[in-house]
């Protein structure tokens, strides 16, 4: 029994120990913690920086419109409260500087003469429109990869807003020794498997800020983390504040209850 | 509903309803002198927040279904048109979401407070069986309102769950594509689920009446496990129960408003935000928390069959309880061996838990989780067909109180030390 137990839990104490002589093709790709944008919208009582987002939709709409859609939101979501704050001649601004597909006209024709498609300007009704018809020509303009849309972005991803700040943030570092970043990708430890479809959207100066704020790549990144934020989650301030109120409400009712309980209790005992 | 009764219909209009349908009589019967004992704690509060959630999910689940599409093109969307654009669409449904976590909770609560108190025996065991049945209940319906957002996860955790069916022997695959609708989960698959998701609630409310019922005529259970005998043992219903769950429910609900307003989507997995696609799998699905330790179950019998047994075995195991405890004491007050294994199953429940919320390769300190997992699973029978019955035998029990009366107004030596 002996002379076989040896060899063999010899056997298996390599076994187990295999993995660790990591070699240099097993590195660990699983993408690195989210860096903390420390936003001001994070806590019970944190609510969205308004400049920030205003910043962020422009970032988004400058950068990230070109690939990426935000199809939830619509444009009168940009002057409701808890928004950007944009007012409703801004929104109706932005909504026109859209073109999305006109209905019929009235000979019932959707092409003009030349084949074109009619369009019309968008209205605060509208949805952002896409940036592709269809996701087959979103693939065919990104080497076969298909940019996610961005309007619950922050709600589809472990880590939120955190996340998105770091995707956005992270494409400024070298990649580690024995690490190859695969052909057509680009390098972000953020990204799991490190090795992600989209370059690196953001550069300073990528967009011009209107209030002065100087447009580095963590600055834009930031605010369109911001944004992005709002998008996923248009409700949070209104959440937060009726949840205060709720809670305070149900604080009050409980001390009113345990004084009844006492007071109903106290002649059995 | 049980003993004679007490009501006395005092006007002229409440003795002509009383001839004709006694429905006061049987309110006042069942929730105002009903005698209860008066040792029940905080524990014995969770049949009413029970009650309550199931209101809650009924409530809010109706509103939903005003405004949810039951299409597998739609779904995804018109939740998300709930979450922006539906007034305080995001209430409701946040805690319609958040709701179910709490009900399975409270509910979880509820049966480990049955175990510990051997609430399930002589002459309660209809009483656990009605629950067990609502358990199964409860847990059909969550399952299929999780598929109805049509997420990443809502799709993939129907195509696992709805696949177990096809381990079924020569008519597996034949069952499946029946539960299916199709050939895979898809339109029909949604829409049956979302009919089954409105349906069965309202048969839970029901089988919660028997409950109810089958509460009343033995009358509740105590945490000394001792039957009452004299009329110094309980105290009505109202005021005493009614504001003593009040107060705890309320409590409740303030936990539950705390992840309904500030975490929302804590028990959520972000998977679930992107649209069903039945062409991208998820790198690990997950089931909500409260499915995990089955799926941990499942997960760690390497033969598909025997897994889907071993799952279906854990939730059957729970109907024989009731004749499975030899003991004669109800309450792990007075089983010191009993309530050491009691709490040891408790753990396990959790470690159970915990390995199904890994992936299946996950391993803790060196330990791969699935062997914890089997390990798991192997006590969590072991608890219920082998210690059970033998521990009511050998167990020495210690001396229970006279009455609950004297236990609860303190004569000395009586009360245990707890």
């Amino acid at each position: 029994m002996r002379s076989t137990a040896l060899p063999l839990g010899l056997a298996l104490g390599l076994l187990v120990s295999a993995p660790e002589l990591t070699p240099a093709w097993a590195l660990d790709t699983a993408r690195l913690p989210v860096k903390s944008g420390d936003f001001s919208f994070n806590g019970p009582f944190g609510t969205y920086d308004r400049a920030a987002l205003q910043r962020g939709f422009q970032v988004y709409k400058e950068v990230c419109a070109a690939c990426h859609g935000l199809d939830h939101i619509a444009f009168h979501n940009l002057d409701e409260a808890g928004g950007p704050g944009f007012t409703e001649p801004q929104a109706k601004a932005i909504a026109a500087g859209y073109k999305l597909p006109a209905d019929p006209n009235d000979k019932g024709e959707i092409n003009d003469d030349k084949g074109n498609r009619l369009t019309r300007p968008g209205i605060l009704a509208d949805k952002f429109p896409p940036p592709f018809p269809n996701e087959e020509a979103a693939r065919a303009n990104n080497s076969g990869m298909l940019p996610p849309d961005l309007s619950m972005i922050e709600k589809a991803r472990e880590g939120g807003a955190d996340y998105v700040y770091s995707i956005a943030y992270g494409f400024n570092m070298a990649p580690p020794k024995g690490f190859k970043v695969t052909d057509g990708k680009y390098y972000n430890p953020y990204f799991e498997g490190w090795n992600i479809a989209m370059p690196p959207p953001l550069v300073d100066n990528a967009v011009t800020y209107s209030d002065g704020t100087k447009a580095t790549v963590a600055q834009e990144a930031h605010d369109v983390a911001t944004f992005l934020a709002w998008a996923s989650d248009t409700k949070m301030e209104e959440r937060k504040r009726m949840g205060f109120a709720v809670l305070i409400f149900l604080v009050v009712l409980s001390g009113l209850l345990f004084a009844a309980y006492r007071k109903v209790w106290a002649d059995l005992h | 509903m049980s003993g004679p009764s007490t009501y006395n219909p005092k006007s002229g209009f409440e003795k002509w309803i009383d001839q004709r349908l006694p429905l006061p009589r049987l309110m006042h019967d069942t929730m105002q002198t009903f005698p209860t004992p008066r040792n029940l704690n905080i524990w014995y509060t969770f049949g009413g927040i029970l009650t309550f959630c199931l209101g809650v999910q009924i409530l809010t689940g109706v509103v939903l279904a005003m405004h949810y599409v039951a299409n597998a093109g739609m779904a995804f969307d018109s939740v998300e048109a709930i979450m922006r654009d539906v007034n305080y669409g995001w209430l409701m449904r946040y805690i319609h979401s958040n709701g179910a976590s709490m009900f399975f909770l409270a509910v979880y609560i509820h049966m480990f407070r049955g175990l510990y108190y051997g609430s399930y025996k002589a002459p309660r065991e209809l009483l656990w069986i009605i629950g067990v049945f609502i358990y199964l209940l409860m847990m059909a319906t969550a399952f299929f309102g999780y598929v109805l957002p049509w997420g990443q996860m809502s799709f993939w955790g129907a195509t696992v769950i709805t696949n177990l069916f096809s381990a079924i022997p020569l008519v597996g695959t034949q069952i499946a594509t029946w539960l299916w609708g199709d050939f895979a989960v898809g339109d029909a698959t949604l829409n049956r689920f979302f009919s089954l998701h409105y349906l069965l609630p309202f048969i839970i409310a029901g089988v919660v009446g028997l409950h109810v019922w089958a509460l009343h005529v033995p009358g509740n259970n105590n945490p000394l496990g001792i039957d009452v005998k004299s009329p110094q043992d309980t105290v009505p219903f109202h005021p005493y129960y009614t504001v003593k769950d009040a107060f705890y429910l309320c409590l409740f609900v303030l936990l539950f408003a705390v992840f309904v307003f500030y975490a929302p989507n804590f028990f959520g997995n972000p998977d679930n935000y992107v649209q069903a696609n039945p062409l991208v799998t998820p790198p690990d699905i997950v089931p909500e928390w409260y499915l995990l330790p089955f799926y941990a179950m499942l997960r760690s019998i390497p033969n598909k069959l025997m897994g889907v047994l071993v799952m279906g075995g854990a939730i059957v195991t729970l109907f024989f309880i009731p004749w499975l405890d030899t003991s004669r004491v109800r309450s792990c007050r007075f089983r010191p061996l009993m309530k050491q294994f009691f709490w040891a199953f408790a753990v396990v429940c959790v470690i159970l838990g915990y390995c199904g919320s890994q992936s299946v390769d996950a391993a803790v300190a060196g330990i791969p989780l699935i062997w914890a997992a089997r390990l798991a699973t192997f006590y969590y029978f072991l608890f219920f067909w082998i210690l059970m019955p033998i521990i009511g035998l050998i167990e020495t029990p210690k001396k229970l109180p006279t009455s609950i009366a004297q236990s609860v107004l303190g004569e000395p030596a009586a009360a245990p030390a707890e």
